[in-house]
C-alpha cells in the first residue's frame, strides 16, 4: 500500500486526538495509595482502589489543581461547577464496575492549543472540547504464548489520576497530529501536570480520522464533499506510532472508498487496534451494548465550585508556556525561531542551562550554536537529562571565550570540549595538557618561514592572486605542530609571501 | 445485678462502677443468645471468644485504673452490612459468603476505640433489601413477640436481638426504613440520623444517597448514649457531615415546653390498620398531655415516595452491587457447573445467556448464583431505568419529584418542629404473607422512605400494642440535624410510658 | 412504556446476570408489574423542578495529596476467589476491550 503525500492526495485527512495523560500526583484520585510506576503486583492498593465493599472515595485536592493548570494552559473554560459520575461497565481491570469519571458537566471545555512547525510547513490551532478528571484503570496482563491460562490483575495503577483531553478534528494530516502532541507533551511537562511518558503510560492516545473527499460536480462544477466513516484508532505506543497508524489509516479508507464508496453515517463507528510491528490498523470487535455506559452522577462525591478568583489564582501560578517562553527566547537572545523552539522543546531545565551560557557568554547566537551542535548533540547520545550532564555552563563559556580570543579555532574548541567531558577535569588543565598554549608566535613565524621554503609553488600562486593556495600550508603545519591556530598559520602565511 | 435488665446507659455506668464486670455483662448476653436465637435466627455470627477476650481486657484496664471508654463493657450487635476485619462480613448473602474485610467500617472502629465489646453480626434481608428480613440467604429472623411473624427489615436481625434481649444496643442501617420500620415491628426504638452524621466507610452500600447508619435499643436514652459514640465527621467519607458531635445525652434533659408537633392526615387514610391508627392517636394525646402542641401539615408529594425511591435505589443500587462480580473477592461460579443455559439442558436457549467469553460466563453465572431473587430484581430494574433512552423518564424524572418532597419537609417545618405519625401501615405481618409478592413488601415503607428521600432524620419508638400482642410503632421526623430534638422527645414520651420496657414472653 | 421480555434480556446482558428461560418469563413480569408503579411518577409536573441527586447541599469536599499505608499483597487477595500470591488471577481476557 502507498501513502499518498499529503499535497498530492485527493483528500484531506480529518483528525481528532483523545489523551489521557496521568497527573503528577504523589496519591491517588481518590485514596492515599501511591502513584509510582514500577511496584511490585498490588503492593500501592486499599479498600478504596481495590473496589472492596464499603469503601468510598474522597478526592484529591492536588489532582483537581494539576487539572485546572493543564485546562488553563490549554485556554479551556473552567466551568464554575463540576460533578463526578459514574461510568459503568465490567472489566477485570475496573474493581468496583464503574470508573469514576465526568459525564455532562466536565471540570472545563472549549479551549486551544496551537503548534507551528518551525520550518513553516504548517500552522494549525486545534481546539479543545473539553478537558475532564477521571480515574485510570489497573492493568490486565495475558501471557499469550501460555494460551488458556488465566489472565493476571494488577491494580496498582487502578484509581491512578487521569486528564482525558479531547480535541476537534482539525487536525490535517499524520504530521500535525505528531507535532501537535509533542507540544502537549511539552506543555504538560512544562507545567509539572504530567511526566508524559508514554513508555510507562503516562500519556495515551487515541485517534479519531476520517476523509474528506471533494466530488466533482456537474459539467466540472464543484461537487459536494464526501466523508468517510469515522475510525476510531487504538495501542498506538508511542508518537512516531500514530503518526505511522494515522498515514495507514489515511490510505486504508482512501481504498475502502475506492473499492465502496461508503459515506460517513451508513455504518457505525469503528475501533481498529493499531499492530506496530506490522504496520497496519486491524478491525476491534465491537460490542453494541458497551456503549451504554448508565453515567449518573456518584452519590459517594459532592460537587465542585471554582470561584473566577480562584481561576485568576491558578492562572497565575502557572508559570510561563512554551509559546511565551520561545518568543521571550527570540527577542532576549536575538536567536532565530528555529533555535528558540529546538531549545524549549528539550524543556525548562535546558533553557535554564542555555540562559546561564548564553550570559556568561554575552551573546546568545553563538551560545546557542554550541547548545544545539554541541550540548545537544552529546546529550542525545549519551542520553540522560540535562541536570545530569558533566560539564557546566561556565566550562562551555570557558571554551567559547578561548575560541573567541584566538587561542584556538572552533573545531579545536570540540576537541577541548570532548576532553573536557571525557575527562571531567577543568577547561585550563585539558588546554595546557594539549600544549595550546604553548605555540607562541615566534615559533609560529618560524614553522611559516620553514613551509614557504618547501613550497615555492604556493608563493609563486599566492603571488599570482591565488591566496586560497595558501589553505594548503595549513595541514602540513598542523602536521608539524597540533597546536597551530590554522587562522594565524594563513595570516602569518600571506604576510611573509607579502614581505617577500 | 442482672445485665439483661438494664438499660445500656445503666449497664455502662454498672461496669464503670465496678457493679458488673464487663466479662460478667458480656456472658449473661452470651448466655440468653444461645438460649433463644435458634429460635429467632437474629444473629448470622456471634463471636463468642472474642468478645469475652476484650471484655476481659476492658476488665483488666479497670482493674489497673486505666482509662475507659464511654461505652466500656456494652455489649453491641452489629448488622451484618458494616464491615469488620475480625469477623467475614456477608450481607447475608451467597455472594459474600466467605468474604473477610481487611478492614473495620469506621463505625465498628469507633465502637471498639468506645470500649464496646461487639457480640456478633446480626441477620438482614440480602444487601439490606426488604421488609421482612426474608431475604435473608442464610436464616429467617423469627418476629420475638410471635414467631411465626417477621421482625421487619432490612435490619431485621439487629431489631430481634434488642427485643430478645440478646443485645442492650444493636448497629442498623437504613436506606428507606431498615432502622425504624423493624424498630415498630420489634416493639424497640430505633434512629435514622439525618443524612451524612455517622459515617458510611466500611457500610456496605445499598443506596449511597440514601444510606444511614443508626442505633437500635430499648430505649431514645440508650440511642443518645451510642449517637455519641459513632456519630461525627470522617474525612474518609466526602458526605459526611462536618458539624460538631452533640451531647446527645445531656441535651435529653431540656425542658420540652412549646414543642410543635405535625400530623398528616394523609398518613390516616386507606391502608392503615385501625389498630395502628389508634396506638398513633394516643401517643399525640400523650404528647398533648406533656404540653406539645399538635398541628395539621401536609406533604403534598409523600405518596409518590415509594415510586421515587423505587427507581432511585435501585438505579444507585445496580451500580454499587457492580463490583459484586466474582473476579476481585466473592463468590465466582465454577466453570462449566451449576446454572448454565445452554440448549439442550433443560432451558430454553436466550440470547442473553449464551456467553461471549469465559470472562462473560464467569460474570453472568457468579451474579446469577450469588445474588437472591430480590436484590436481581432491583439491579434488572435499575440498570433498566439508567440505560440509553430511560435516564430522563425514570432517574431523572424520580431526581426532580425527590427534590419536592424535600420541599414539602422544608415548607413543613416552617410551621412545626417534628413530624409524628405511623411508622409502619400494620404491626408485625405473617412470615410468608407478602414474600412472594414484591409490589406488597414495597409498600411496607411508605411512612419511612421518605426522610431518607429528603436526608432528614427518624426515630421510632413503641407507642402501643395490638390486641394481638404485637407492637405498635411511631415515627418522629424531624429536620436536618434536629437528632437531639428527635431523641428529647421520644425520651419524654418513654418517661411517661412503659410500651418500651414490654418484653417479649421468649423464655430461655 | 411496556417492557418486553427481550428489553428485560437485554437488561439483564448489560447487568451481566445469567436468567434461564423461566427465570426471564418471571422476571419479565415482575419488572413490568414495578415499572407500572414507578412510571405513576408520569403525573408529577416537574417541569420547573431540578433534579436533586443528593441530599446534601456540600460540596468541595477534599483530601490532602499525602500517602497513607496500603494493604499487603496478602491483605489485598485475602478474599479473592483465585489469585497467585501477586495479582488476582480471572479467566483469560483476550480481545476483548474494556471501556475508552
Amino acid at each position: 500500500m502507498t501513502t499518498p503525500t499529503a499535497t498530492a492526495a485527493p483528500y484531506t485527512t480529518i483528525i481528532g486526538l483523545e489523551v489521557h495523560v496521568q497527573l503528577q500526583t504523589r496519591t491517588k484520585l481518590f485514596c492515599g495509595c501511591s502513584t509510582r510506576f514500577g511496584g511490585p503486583p498490588n503492593t500501592q492498593v486499599c479498600p478504596t482502589c481495590l473496589g472492596l465493599p464499603g469503601s468510598l472515595p474522597v478526592m484529591n485536592r492536588h489532582a483537581f489543581d494539576l487539572a485546572v493548570r493543564a485546562a488553563l494552559a490549554l485556554d479551556c473554560t473552567i466551568a464554575p461547577f463540576t460533578k463526578w459520575d459514574r461510568k459503568n461497565y465490567f472489566y477485570p481491570d475496573l474493581p468496583k464496575g464503574y470508573q469514576i469519571s465526568q459525564y455532562d458537566l466536565p471540570f472545563s471545555s472549549n479551549g486551544q492549543l496551537e503548534v507551528v512547525d518551525p520550518k513553516g510547513a504548517f500552522a494549525r490551532n486545534v481546539g479543545i472540547i473539553r478537558v475532564h478528571l477521571e480515574e485510570d484503570a489497573g492493568k490486565s496482563m495475558h501471557d499469550e504464548a501460555a494460551g488458556t491460562a488465566d489472565t493476571r490483575i494488577d491494580l496498582n495503577r487502578a484509581g491512578t489520576p487521569l486528564c482525558e483531553i479531547v480535541t476537534q478534528p482539525d487536525l490535517r494530516s499524520p504530521q500535525e497530529a505528531r507535532a501537535w502532541l509533542n507540544e502537549l507533551k511539552l506543555l504538560l511537562v512544562y507545567l509539572g501536570v504530567s511526566d508524559c511518558n508514554m513508555q510507562e503510560g503516562s500519556l495515551r492516545v487515541d485517534a479519531n480520522v476520517n476523509l474528506h473527499i471533494p466530488l466533482a460536480g456537474e459539467g466540472g462544477a464543484e461537487g459536494r464533499v464526501a466523508k468517510t466513516p469515522i475510525v476510531e484508532i487504538k495501542n498506538m505506543n508511542s508518537f512516531r506510532s500514530v503518526e505511522r497508524a494515522l498515514a495507514y489509516e489515511a490510505a486504508r479508507q482512501w481504498e475502502e472508498w475506492q473499492a465502496t464508496k461508503a459515506e460517513l453515517g451508513t455504518t457505525p463507528k469503528q475501533t481498529r487496534g493499531w499492530d506496530d510491528p506490522a504496520g497496519v490498523t486491524r478491525a476491534q470487535r465491537h460490542k453494541e451494548e458497551s456503549s451504554d455506559y448508565r453515567y449518573f452522577p456518584d452519590p459517594d462525591l459532592v460537587p465542585v465550585t471554582v470561584t473566577a478568583a480562584e481561576v485568576a489564582a491558578a492562572r497565575a501560578a502557572m508559570g510561563d508556556p512554551p509559546t511565551v517562553l520561545r518568543k521571550a527566547l527570540e527577542a532576549k537572545w536575538k536567536i532565530s525561531a528555529y533555535d528558540a523552539d529546538v531549545l524549549v522543546n528539550q524543556g525548562r531545565d535546558l533553557v535554564a542551562w542555555f540562559e546561564e551560557l548564553a550570559t556568561l557568554v554575552g551573546e546568545g547566537k553563538v551560545a546557542s550554536n554550541w547548545m544545539q551542535q554541541d550540548v545537544l548533540r552529546t546529550l542525545n547520545e549519551r542520553g540522560g537529562t540535562i541536570g545530569e550532564f558533566p560539564v557546566t555552563p561556565a566550562a562551555v563559556a570557558d571554551i567559547i571565550g578561548r575560541v573567541q580570543k584566538g587561542d584556538f579555532d572552533t573545531s579545536r574548541g570540540r576537541e577541548i570540549f570532548a576532553a573536557v567531558l571525557a575527562s571531567g577535569r577543568p577547561v585550563a588543565d585539558v588546554v595546557a595538557g594539549m600544549g595550546i598554549a604553548a605555540v607562541s608566535d615566534d615559533d609560529l613565524v618560524a614553522l611559516c618561514r620553514e613551509l614557504l621554503a618547501a613550497n615555492p609553488k604556493v608563493v609563486a600562486d599566492v603571488r599570482g592572486g591565488k591566496e586560497q593556495a595558501a589553505a594548503g600550508l595549513i595541514g602540513q603545519a598542523k602536521k608539524k605542530n597540533p597546536n597551530v591556530n590554522p587562522a594565524k598559520v594563513r595570516q602569518i602565511c600571506l604576510d611573509l609571501i607579502k614581505g617577500m | 445485678m442482672q445485665p439483661l435488665d438494664l438499660s445500656a446507659v445503666d449497664l455502662v455506668a454498672a461496669v464503670r462502677q465496678g457493679d458488673v464486670s464487663a466479662v460478667q455483662c458480656t456472658e449473661a448476653f452470651l448466655k440468653r443468645i444461645e438460649q433463644v436465637d435458634g429460635r429467632v435466627n437474629a444473629f448470622l455470627k456471634v463471636d463468642r471468644e472474642g468478645a469475652l477476650a476484650r471484655a476481659a481486657a476492658i476488665d483488666a484496664r479497670r482493674k489497673a485504673g486505666g482509662p475507659l471508654g464511654p461505652l466500656a463493657g456494652l455489649p453491641v450487635a452489629v448488622k451484618d452490612v458494616l464491615c469488620t476485619a475480625d469477623m467475614p462480613t456477608t450481607c447475608a448473602s451467597r455472594m459474600l459468603e466467605n468474604f473477610l474485610p481487611p478492614y473495620d467500617a469506621e463505625v465498628v472502629r469507633r465502637l471498639r476505640a468506645a470500649d464496646a465489646v461487639i457480640v456478633g453480626k446480626t441477620n438482614m434481608d440480602e444487601f439490606a433489601m426488604g421488609g421482612s428480613n426474608e431475604n435473608s440467604a442464610f436464616a429467617t429472623v423469627h418476629n420475638p413477640w410471635d414467631l411465626t411473624r417477621a421482625p421487619g427489615g432490612s435490619s431485621g436481625g439487629s431489631a430481634a436481638c434488642v427485643a430478645a434481649d440478646m443485645a442492650p444496643v444493636a448497629i442498623g442501617s437504613d436506606t428507606g426504613g431498615s432502622i425504624r420500620q423493624p424498630a415498630a415491628l420489634c416493639g424497640i426504638t430505633g434512629l435514622k440520623p439525618t443524612y451524612g452524621t455517622v459515617s458510611r466507610r466500611g457500610l456496605i452500600a445499598f443506596a449511597s444517597s440514601l444510606d444511614q447508619i443508626g442505633p437500635m435499643a430499648r430505649s431514645a436514652a440508650d440511642c443518645a448514649l451510642v449517637m455519641e459514640t459513632i456519630a461525627g465527621h470522617d474525612a474518609g467519607d466526602s458526605t459526611s457531615l462536618p458539624h460538631a458531635v452533640p451531647r446527645y445525652t445531656e441535651l435529653l434533659e431540656q425542658p420540652l415546653t412549646g414543642l410543635r408537633i405535625g400530623r398528616v392526615a394523609a398518613h390516616f387514610a386507606e391502608g392503615l390498620d385501625p389498630e395502628v391508627a389508634r396506638g398513633v392517636e394516643e401517643a399525640f394525646a400523650a404528647f398533648k398531655a406533656a404540653g406539645a402542641t399538635i398541628h395539621e401539615v401536609e406533604l403534598p408529594h409523600a405518596k409518590y415516595g415509594i415510586p421515587t425511591y423505587y427507581l432511585i435505589a435501585p438505579c444507585e443500587a445496580s451500580s454499587n452491587l457492580a463490583r459484586y462480580d466474582g473476579a476481585h473477592y466473592g463468590h465466582r461460579a465454577e466453570p462449566g457447573k451449576g446454572h448454565r443455559a445452554e440448549p439442550g439442558k433443560g432451558h430454553r436457549a436466550e440470547p442473553g445467556t449464551t456467553f461471549d467469553s469465559p470472562l462473560a460466563e464467569m460474570y453472568c453465572r457468579s451474579r446469577a448464583e450469588g445474588f437472591g431473587p430480590e436484590v436481581k430484581r432491583r439491579i434488572m430494574l435499575g440498570t433498566y431505568a439508567l440505560s440509553a433512552g430511560y435516564y430522563d423518564a425514570y432517574y431523572a424524572k424520580a431526581l426532580r419529584v425527590r427534590r419536592l418532597i424535600r420541599q414539602d419537609y422544608l415548607d413543613a417545618f416552617q410551621q412545626v418542629d417534628l413530624i409524628g405519625g405511623p411508622t409502619s401501615a400494620t404491626a408485625a405481618f405473617a412470615l410468608g404473607e407478602k414474600s412472594n409478592d414484591p409490589l406488597a413488601m414495597y409498600l411496607v415503607d411508605m411512612y419511612t422512605v421518605t426522610a431518607n428521600l429528603a436526608g432528614i432524620g427518624g426515630i421510632s419508638f413503641p407507642c402501643g400494642f395490638t390486641k394481638a400482642g404485637l407492637p405498635i410503632g411511631f415515627q418522629l421526623q424531624g429536620p436536618a440535624l434536629a437528632e437531639p430534638l428527635l431523641l428529647r422527645a421520644a425520651d419524654r414520651y418513654q418517661r411517661l410510658t412503659d410500651w418500651h420496657l414490654r418484653r417479649p414472653k421468649l423464655p430461655a | 412504556m411496556s417492557l418486553s421480555r427481550q428489553d428485560v434480556a437485554k437488561v439483564a446482558s448489560l447487568a451481566r446476570l445469567a436468567l434461564s428461560a423461566d427465570d426471564l418469563d418471571r422476571m419479565t413480569g415482575e419488572l413490568q408489574k414495578i415499572v407500572g408503579l414507578v412510571s405513576q411518577l408520569a403525573e408529577v409536573d416537574t417541569s420547573s423542578v431540578a433534579p436533586l441527586a443528593h441530599p446534601l447541599d456540600a460540596e468541595n469536599v477534599f483530601r490532602a495529596d499525602e500517602p497513607q499505608p496500603s494493604l499487603t499483597t496478602a491483605e489485598a487477595l485475602q478474599s479473592a476467589p483465585r489469585h497467585d500470591g501477586e495479582c488476582f488471577l480471572v479467566p483469560a481476557v483476550l480481545g476483548e476491550s474494556g471501556a475508552a
